[in-house]
């Protein structure tokens, strides 16, 4: 019992980690990213070629992917999709548009994956060290990993609710009309704001690279949890991304210890649209005008 | 009727008939071709009886799809052919009803995501039964079927999907779904049920896509979920209907032909690169057409229109 919850609050950190990325995405820049995986599996691949090639640890590793991520994300903001943000009449049709790139974005960065380490499996082994807390073992590197992804976690609350940046970014997120009367410019924030979302999928592929093993073509099943976790949890709601998180995660291990461990994914979307059925704007989301 | 309308029936009556005979003179690779050809069109059209009108992306072309695979591969021995493809409409319409309540009451966008996950969620729930219920993972398909019988069902299937998508843009549902594509809030003052009127049309557009499933599954001999629910699928039918434009009936069949031919030349020349190649097709299409051909052709029609004549 205790070890199906240690398990499943780690899996639901990571779960949480890992959509907090998107919710930025989605919540201010509008942008419904189905790519958001692949970018995930790339950031554990450069973690892996670092680890592999030149010997460097990936928490410092860490330092070079993550700028990686957001250069790539504002480069990508920028120049594919601004000119759907400017097409688009409404929100809704930007939705659907951004949806319909980053659906073909998906099929371009697995298929370079794909070109380079083929469909095989990766691992490396780092920090498998046993370590013994409250009567369990666990691996150190999925407690440096849950660590980290706290810190992130914290450190990204925070400079959205204490800084005047983090506000402006907030107020694009609930009125990207009303924030541009009082002086804020829209197109760059959420241009920021992408690329920072991008920054956190690269810190979440390289810690999920430390304890889980990946593929060029596992990327769709991040893009799902994430999706879950964010539409589950209100979107742009970083609260919320953690309470669907752990309780997506939990309700995954607990079912895989006493149920069946091949029914997960049906207990997913169970929990899922239970809460949709619910509260349509997620657990932490505003009702929509 | 005028002249045009008669003699459009004769073409397409005449076109039918050639297409019928076409497995007496084509030979194995080319008809084998022919019902690719024929797979993607009557699966991108069905998709787009639904996404055309009301604009919702629907992922989940292939979960229908592979069930109406393994109801062949789990019936096909036992039952007779037309009692099983009547057994596979029957499941792929009340999936569609069962996810379409659920998820189409709530936003567009949480429907995309539903169906998303919809083909791994079903491909997971077969492989736990399969293991723990029947403990063979694999099945074998066989039904005496040929490729012939193939062919001329699906162009059956393909006559029936034209005649349903042109009946349901005249009556009301139609018309009701039209609105609802241009504005939901209006459609709902305007006294139409619109989730009944989503959920029906999903449900018929399921029926074929999985009817679809059922016809190819004797192409295979032998299935198993990562064969009967290829996530490609889902793609390659999006991306068909977008290149031809959704919201005409005809314009998913104009997209399908050429990129199920680009699709079959792809995976034959250039197998390891050809998921980057179909991605940047995709790209393309989203940002070149975003309204596919059948939109550029009613923009230049349109110009060509409006343009006075140059000359009398």
């Amino acid at each position: 019992m205790t070890n199906a919850i240690f398990t499943g609050l780690m899996l639901g950190g990571m779960y949480a980690l890992i959509a907090m990325g998107l919710t930025l995405q989605y919540g201010v820049a509008r942008i419904m990213n189905l790519s958001y995986g692949e970018f995930l599996v790339a950031a554990s691949f450069a973690s892996y070629w670092l680890f592999t090639g030149w010997a460097l640890n990936p928490l410092l590793g860490l330092a070079i992917v993550v700028p990686i991520g957001f250069g790539v994300s504002i480069v990508l903001y920028r120049f594919l999709l601004t000119p759907l943000v400017r097409r688009a009449a409404t929100r809704d049709a930007l939705e659907v548009d951004s949806l319909l790139a980053t659906f073909g974005m998906m099929f371009i960065v697995q298929g370079i994956m794909l070109t380079m380490f083929g469909g095989a499996y990766f691992s490396y082994s780092f920090l498998s060290i046993p370590v013994t807390l409250f009567g369990e073992t666990l691996a150190l590197n999925r407690l440096v990993a849950f660590g980290l992804a706290v810190l992130f976690g914290l450190a990204l609350y925070v400079a959205l609710t204490r800084t005047r940046f983090g506000t402006a970014i907030r107020a694009v997120a609930v009125d990207p009309q009303a924030a541009r009367l009082v002086a804020i410019d829209v197109t760059s924030m959420s241009a920021f704001a992408f690329a920072l979302g991008g920054a956190m999928v690269a810190a979440a592929g390289v810690l999920v690279s430390m304890f889980l093993t990946f593929s060029a073509s596992s990327g769709v099943i991040f893009t799902m949890k994430a999706l879950m976790v964010v539409v589950m949890g209100g979107v742009g709601n970083l609260l919320g991304c953690l309470v669907a998180g752990l309780a997506l995660g939990l309700s995954e291990s607990l079912v895989a210890t006493f149920v069946d461990p091949g029914l997960t994914l049906a207990v997913n979307f169970a929990l899922f649209l239970g809460v949709l059925l619910v509260k349509p704007a997620g657990l932490f989301g505003r009702a929509q005008r | 009727m005028s002249p045009t309308h008669i003699a459009a029936v004769i073409a397409v009556g005449a076109g039918l008939v050639v297409l019928a005979l076409l497995p007496r003179y084509a030979d194995a690779y080319y008809l084998s071709l022919a019902i690719s050809l024929l797979q993607f069109t009557v699966l991108a059209t069905a998709w787009g009886l639904f996404s055309g009108p009301t604009r919702y992306v629907s992922l989940a072309t292939t979960a229908f799809f592979g069930v109406g695979a393994y109801i062949v591969a789990v019936l096909g021995e036992v039952l007779a052919w037309p009692l099983v493809l009547l057994i596979a409409a029957a499941i792929g319409a009340l999936m569609a009803v069962i996810v379409g309540i659920s998820t189409l009451r709530l936003s567009g966008l949480h429907f995309v995501i539903f169906t998303f996950g919809l083909a791994e969620l079903v491909r997971q729930l077969v492989i736990w039964y399969e293991v723990n219920k029947t403990r063979v993972l694999g099945r074998y398909v066989f039904v005496d079927i040929t490729q012939n019988d193939i062919f001329w069902q699906l162009l059956g299937l393909a006559v029936a999907v034209f005649a349903i998508g042109w009946l349901i843009a005249r009556s009301r549902l139609g018309f009701a779904l039209r609105i609802i594509g241009e504005d939901e809030t209006v459609a709902k003052h305007c006294g139409i049920n619109v989730t009944l009127a989503k959920v029906t049309l999903f449900a018929i557009s399921a029926v074929f896509i999985t009817l679809v499933g059922a016809i190819m599954a004797p192409r295979w001999t032998y299935i198993e979920p990562s064969i009967a629910f290829n996530p490609t699928i889902s793609f390659q039918v999006v991306i068909m209907a977008l290149l031809g434009g959704a919201h005409r009936l005809w314009g998913p069949a104009v997209g399908a032909i050429p990129l199920t031919l680009l699709f079959e030349f792809l995976s034959a020349r250039f197998p390891a690169t050809s998921t980057l190649i179909i991605g940047v097709v995709f790209l393309l299409i989203v940002y070149a057409l975003p309204t596919g051909v059948a939109g550029l052709w009613e923009r230049v029609s349109r110009r060509r229109a409006a343009a006075p004549p140059v000359q009398a």
